[in-house]
């Protein structure tokens, strides 16, 4: 797809530019910064984001620039030894980021001068920038302590009080500032006012005096006020969640996409020791740009939960609790009681939170037990102009493709008069939970012989349940998904979920090797292998293949109303995108 | 014209030429649109609207009118960079922000002939095909505004300003806005941002040019007060008659406005350049206060550079290099720019022997940091930082090094903020630490480099005589 609108785009002019000696070539209209940034030249900077318009107000990316002088007319150009017009240097040093390239333009990031600025005002960012380091969230990766080690004196001049601001304001539910720590870069003001339409934020008093706040009767509350904790660059803002929980030089990162919604947000786990502490956005100019919902963003807690389920259990015939058993144990005993049916008295439940290579192996089982009644349940709820879709299972398409269902959720009716007229006599239920989620009652389910559930957290349907299996969550497996756009995206595993846990895929297999089938899978890979040689779409794809920033699998009509919004505003030259 | 007769004791100097001020003070004129229209008022504009605009344009330009509200650009060719394929409305705007220190010429029209602002502003937008003009006055301005207001009705009422102006087809409409109640409300971009119902932050330039980006991203062209009332002068002398006013590419007249220790401060309009600083001083302000000797003059509003009495200037006169005092200094754009100072908005600060630096550099120093919007950094945390230096040079708690930091400082901000209030506060800094350091350098103490200042230092210096004893 990106291809496409490649071809589309009307030539740019290129232009020859000088970035520290070296020429190289851009296209026109290109920001100073950016193009430094595409010869590995760093600019640094602090108020200047890609996707937020450019005040140009914290002036750390002031370099040296120069151009041809003027010529007199009919004067001779002055060539240097590689033949091009010599640069005249000007006295005053621009920024690099709101400035474009011209030709034959002269960029200095390395000169006494750019060195000069960047001193000073790393110098005037900590005259007033309170010692808050050991007790910041932000340590770590504070653009502050960043630069100044690069780029800063060493040794403060400032003898003199520094203002006291306000700390420790709330200025909305998941939000605390930070009035002393905040450098005025305006990030935060650009994001609410500009990208998600709530302009609450703004500045009020003047010059060193300022302090950032939320307008009277306000509050910082929108559905994506947690990616102004991502994009300040200090520890101004953080946010309650993740606040003094852990240090992030302790964390691993774990780049996966959120599973909230049908968007499918890129994002990054932070995680230490089996505990995960945040999921924070990851860029994907084709899915969530550099930004994510809150709820999503939040909606991790249940992976740590204490009401996880760790161990197969099951309850024969009679019994009134499970017990815990082996899961050899519980797979041949499931697998001999799903053997005592006829095909036609068995359905399947499966979810489209699962994987595709998780319901890739539901399919194969189901082919293996001849069932013929299969479906998934459905999530509708409210979407937004931005992100989040109305369709809140992440894996839709993929059920769709992955199981042939023409219609998701079309046969849980057909389902439910199955149980209760007695027809269908064994229940397969892969992640869902059918009581909370999908209608069902116990009363019904109890009229069922046997009852199968796999889930990561206790449940209601789990209770009313003869085998019990506990699955990995989304943060547990390796595999893949659909969104609602037709990308097919990673999920990379952040650590073994806890106690005896599996993905789905490996119980599927399990229960087919019970059943009589064949073997030869050990990842999500292997289950993907044979995925692409079973189904056409899939065909010629890895899992590798798949990469960081997902690809294109199928040709939906769904836009991004977020990546429509930037697409408009980088054509009028607002945004770099 | 009959000879005009002034308020007894508010009589114009000899040595002044009155153009912009000539109703000012004037006996017997108000501000009614049947006194001004007495005097032949409005007649410039039905001249005007017999030009073309772009005929009203280049006249402005060959009279070589230069800006008044502080940097002295020429009006006319700032017209000009309107881009000409333009298809957006364009925007005038009148600056009545007049708040540089040391400034108060604008407040003078406004207060005492604003149908002589209004006129020059109606045919300014004329000329540069505005339909809607602002006026956007100091917030410390009520009744200046109020003024304006009724004279702007008493002018729609008789067809100046409205639908079809004097029946020519020109349509414009006029308003007056209130401002903000900030210095920095003057800085142009400022302004458009403030009129736009925002924080009066600066604009990055480029791309916000106003005359190509400004009010609402249309072209826009920013004039001063004085700026305006020089076009309406311009139309009806012939741009040869004007620049016969003042010196080459110094023409016209213009407001000076002398503050401090003179015997006679005041408002004083001269044939821009045709008056030296001497003269200024000596004769039409009347010298320095008994007893007392001039030590420094800030010759056009606070920031502009500080020029030291005992100092040597040198001045181009043809091809040669002519060295002068401060008092020989022709009171124009060009010469102060040679002195390296500017004639910036006109307000000429005059110091004498009983000022000492340091209190002169910390009230300067003062209002910058209460007046820098805070938008970006080196101003914002410079401004502050130069006013606690100097806050500790007047309370003798300051050290020789401070001198030096004061300085660094200042050079740090200079040339690396959004607009030019970065200079602003800058330049007094640098030039009075360059030209006065033994002074201040005198007012501190070599032994303070070693006190705790901070809170953080105090406590730490206690922690440790308590870990010491
Ligand atoms: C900090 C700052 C304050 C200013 N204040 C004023 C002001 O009060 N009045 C004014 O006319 N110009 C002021 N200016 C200059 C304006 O930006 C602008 O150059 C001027 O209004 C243009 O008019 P002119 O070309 O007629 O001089 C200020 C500039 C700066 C940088
Ligand atoms: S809170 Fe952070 S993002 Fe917002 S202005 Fe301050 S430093 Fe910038
Ligand atoms: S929009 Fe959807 S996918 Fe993105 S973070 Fe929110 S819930 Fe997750
Ligand atoms: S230079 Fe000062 S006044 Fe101008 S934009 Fe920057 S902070 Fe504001
Ligand atoms: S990045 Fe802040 S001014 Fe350029």
């Amino acid at each position: 797809m990106s291809d496409d609108k490649k071809q589309d785009a009307p030539a740019v002019p290129m232009v020859n530019v000088q970035i520290d000696g070296e020429w190289h070539q851009f296209p026109k209209g290109t920001r100073m910064i950016e193009a430094c940034r595409q010869v590995q030249v760093e600019v640094p900077h602090y108020c200047y984001h890609p996707k937020l318009s450019s005040p140009g107000n914290c002036r750390m990316c002031l370099v040296e620039m120069g151009m041809p002088p003027r010529l007199a007319p009919g004067a001779e150009p002055e060539l240097d030894e590689n033949g091009r017009q010599k640069i005249g240097w000007m006295p005053r040093p621009v920024i690099a980021c709101a400035n474009t390239v011209a030709e034959n333009m002269g960029i200095r990031t390395d000169s006494e001068l750019t060195k000069a600025c960047r001193e000073g005002v790393m110098e005037f960012l900590l005259v007033n920038h309170p010692l808050d380091c050991p007790i910041c969230d932000q340590a770590g990766e504070c653009s502050l302590q960043e630069h100044s080690a690069e780029h800063g004196h060493g040794e403060s001049r400032f003898r003199d009080e520094k203002n006291k601001k306000p700390k420790n304001v709330n200025i909305g539910p998941r939000i605390r500032l930070d009035d002393e720590r905040c450098i005025m870069c305006s990030r935060c003001i650009r994001f609410c006012d500009e990208t998600v339409d709530d302009p609450v934020l703004g500045f009020t008093d003047r010059g060193s005096h300022t302090v950032l706040t939320v307008h009277p009767n306000q509050q910082l509350a929108n559905d994506y006020s947690m990616n102004t904790v991502d994009i300040c660059p200090v520890g101004a803002l953080t946010s309650n969640d993740f606040r003094f929980q852990m240090r992030t030089w302790f964390m691993k990162e774990t780049k996966s996409i959120c599973t909230s919604c049908g968007r499918g947000c890129n994002t990054t786990i932070g995680s230490r020791e089996g505990t995960i502490f945040r999921q924070t956005p990851r860029d994907n100019n084709d899915v969530n740009s550099a930004w994510m919902c809150d709820h999503g963003r939040m909606n991790y807690h249940y992976v740590n939960s204490e009401a996880r389920l760790t161990d197969p259990m099951i309850r024969e015939n009679g019994e009134e609790a499970h017990r815990v058993v082996s899961w050899s144990k519980a797979i041949r005993f499931a697998a001999d009681e799903l053997l005592k049916f006829n095909a036609s008295e068995v359905a399947v439940i499966a979810s489209a939170r699962m994987t595709n290579e998780e319901l890739f192996m539901t399919r194969r089982l189901i082919a293996d037990l001849s069932v013929e009644q299969v479906d998934v349940v459905t999530r509708r709820g409210k979407g937004d102009d931005y992100l989040v879709t109305a369709d809140k299972n992440p894996n839709t398409a993929g059920a769709k493709l992955v199981l042939g269902l023409k219609k998701p959720g079309g046969e849980l009716d057909a389902i439910r008069e199955g149980i209760e007229s007695g027809k269908i006599k064994a229940l397969v239920v892969l992640q869902e939970n059918l009581i909370d989620d999908a209608d069902f009652t116990s009363e019904l389910l109890g009229k069922l012989d046997f009852l199968l559930t796999t889930y990561p957290l206790a449940n209601p349907t789990a209770d009313d349940s003869h085998v019990v299996l506990p699955a990995a969550t989304f943060a547990e497996k390796d595999g893949t998904m659909i969104n609602v756009t037709g990308r097919l995206q990673r999920l990379n595993k952040v650590h073994q979920g806890p106690g005896q846990t599996m993905e789905v895929w490996e119980i599927c297999r399990d229960l087919i090797m019970a059943i009589g089938g064949g073997n030869g899978i050990y990842s999500a890979n292997d289950v993907f292998k044979e995925m692409a040689g079973e189904i056409k779409q899939f065909e010629g794809l890895t899992l590798a293949g798949v990469g960081e920033q997902g690809l294109p699998l199928l040709k939906t009509r769904n836009t991004v109303p977020m990546l429509e919004r930037e697409k408009e505003r980088i054509a009028k030259g607002e945004i770099v995108g | 014209m009959a000879k005009v007769k002034y308020i007894a004791g508010k009589e114009p100097h000899a040595k002044e030429h009155r153009m912009i001020f000539k109703n000012v003070d004037r006996e017997g004129w108000d501000v009614s649109l049947k006194t001004y229209e007495k005097e032949g008022g409005y007649k410039q504009l039905a001249k005007a609207l017999k030009m073309e605009p772009k005929a009203v344009q280049d006249e402005v330009k060959a009279a070589g009118l230069r800006g008044r509200g502080g940097a002295g650009f020429p009006t006319g060719v700032k017209w000009g960079f309107v881009p000409p394929n333009n298809t957006k409305p364009v925007y005038l705007i009148c600056n009545a922000d007049e708040s540089e220190p040391g400034t108060f010429k604008d407040r003078y029209i406004i207060h005492q002939d604003p149908h002589q602002l209004i006129e020059g502003l109606i045919i300014s937008a004329y000329a540069v095909g505005a339909h809607l003009a602002y006026i956007y006055i100091r917030e410390e301005f009520p009744e200046g505004a109020k003024i304006l207001e009724a004279a702007i009705e008493e002018a729609r009422k008789k067809k100046y300003i409205g639908k079809n102006v004097l029946g020519s087809g020109f349509e414009l409409e006029v308003y007056v806005h209130r401002g903000a109640g900030a210095y920095i409300c003057g800085e142009e971009t400022g302004l458009i941002e403030s009129l736009e119902g925002k924080r009066p932050y600066p604009r990055i330039k480029p791309p916000y040019f106003p005359a190509a980006m400004g009010l609402y991203l249309c072209p826009t062209i920013v004039n001063n007060v004085e700026s305006l009332c020089h076009v309406k002068h311009i139309i009806d002398m012939g741009a040869t008659a004007y620049g016969k006013l003042g010196t080459p590419r110094n023409t016209g007249t213009r407001i000076l406005c002398v503050s401090g220790d003179v015997q006679r401060p005041g408002y004083y309009e001269i044939q821009v350049g045709k008056v030296t600083m001497g003269e200024l001083i000596n004769d039409m302000c009347g010298g320095m206060k008994k007893g007392r000797k001039l030590k420094a003059v800030i010759p056009g509003g606070s920031s502009s550079k500080i020029l030291r009495a005992d100092e040597k200037f040198t001045l181009k006169k043809g091809d040669k290099d002519v060295v002068i005092g401060l008092k020989d200094i022709p009171m124009d754009f060009d010469s102060l720019m040679a002195c390296g100072s500017m004639a910036g908005s006109g307000g000429v600060i005059v110091l004498d022997d009983s000022r000492a630096i340091s209190w002169v550099l910390n009230n300067l120093n003062t209002f910058y940091a209460h007046e820098s919007c805070g938008q970006c950094t080196p101003c914002r945390e410079g401004s502050a930082w130069m006013k606690k230096i100097t806050d500790r040079i007047v309370s003798g708690n300051a050290s020789p090094e401070d001198v030096d930091t004061l300085e660094s400082v200042a050079y740090n901000i200079d040339g690396k903020t959004i607009c030019a209030f970065g200079e602003a506060c800058s330049w007094p800094t640098e030039a009075m630490v360059a030209k006065f350091r033994d002074e201040l350098i005198g007012d501190t103490d070599g032994k303070n480099a070693n006190r705790p200042v901070s809170k953080e230092t105090q406590q730490a210096a206690k922690n440790l005589k308590t870990l010491n004893t």
